[in-house]
């Protein structure tokens, strides 16, 4: 998609930190690492959404995680995977 | 009223509660500067409510039973699925509609594990049991045993993915037609599917 930092099936790291406003990332997810499973639209940055103004536009993408990876003792198969909504400030490439 | 066949021992409704806590006051008293302040007007409040109330997980079987039936159909929904939606009529704006496909060897499940997003524009209101803490925490870290839970046995040749839906993008699982319903019209289709198989914690349809 024009304009989009990352492409489909890139490995992301998803940032580890937690700003003192609202923000759109569970810590379950922080400091992980995934894929890009799709690229979305762009939406307004959910930290700055006390402005009001919906700005700035932010690009959304799903990032898929393979459960096991997740969580230790994982209940199911190596197969079995989480995908997520991650906005682009919180998305770095991974080796 | 002409009908008056229920026992209203057993629909008695506690009175609608007082708001009591800090956020509900601070709610009201947004509510009451935003409609004085001229920024909407109450009718277009209840006009909203209203919409979200009539909304069901009927519209949400009368899209599965179209893409059943309409490969191409299916193939936009799972592609673009607020523009598919939108073809049938449904207004979903501002959000991105995603529709995840179930099949033999997948099996999609819907949670938002920070609040409790879900496609009310389509869907109507959530069960409660989606916006409890217990739901949210766990299907995440345990899918497969909160899928059991609910009569969802899955064997481990089928895949578990977990959709949190955490920011602008709304989900429903599209799930499989179940076998004995070859030449059933759109609307015979439509009746079979369950809010609960639209969120993905029903796997098998049940064919009376």
């Amino acid at each position: 998609m024009k304009g989009a930092g990352f492409k489909v099936g890139q490995r992301v790291r998803i940032a580890d930190r937690t700003p003192p406003v609202h923000h759109r990332v569970p810590s379950y997810v922080k400091g992980h690492v995934g894929s890009i499973e799709r690229v979305c639209g762009l939406h307004g940055e959910p930290e700055k959404f006390i402005r009001g103004d919906g700005k700035p536009e932010r690009r959304i993408y799903r990032v898929r995680i393979p459960q096991n990876e997740l969580w230790r003792d994982y209940e199911g198969t190596d197969r079995d995977r989480l995908e997520i909504e991650i906005f682009e400030h919180w998305l770095e490439l991974a080796e | 009223m002409t009908d008056h066949d229920h026992d209203h021992s057993r629909t008695f409704q506690p009175d609608h509660a007082e708001p009591t806590s800090e956020g509900a006051r601070i709610g009201l008293a947004l509510r009451e500067l935003l409609i004085g302040g001229g920024h909407y007007t109450a009718e277009e409040e209840q006009a909203v409510i209203a919409a979200m109330q009539e909304a069901s997980p009927a519209d949400g079987g009368r899209i599965v039973a179209r893409a059943w039936l309409d490969p191409a159909y299916k193939e936009r929904l799972l592609e673009n699925g607020a523009a598919a939606i939108r073809e049938l009529g449904y207004e979903l704006e501002p959000y991105e509609f995603t529709v995840m496909e179930n099949d033999d060897s997948t099996h999609n499940v819907i949670v938002c594990t920070l609040c409790s997003c879900y496609p009310r524009a389509l869907l109507g209101m959530s069960p409660a049991w989606y916006k409890s803490a217990s739901y949210r925490a766990r299907v995440v870290r345990e899918p497969r045993s909160v899928l059991a839970e609910f009569g969802v046995e899955l064997s481990d040749d089928i895949d578990v993915r977990v959709h949190d839906s955490t920011a602008e993008l709304r989900y429903m699982v599209l799930p499989q037609r179940p076998a004995g319903t070859e030449g059933w019209p759109e609307e015979r289709l439509a009746s079979l599917i369950t809010r609960d198989s639209l969120i993905g914690t029903q796997r098998v349809l049940r064919v009376e």
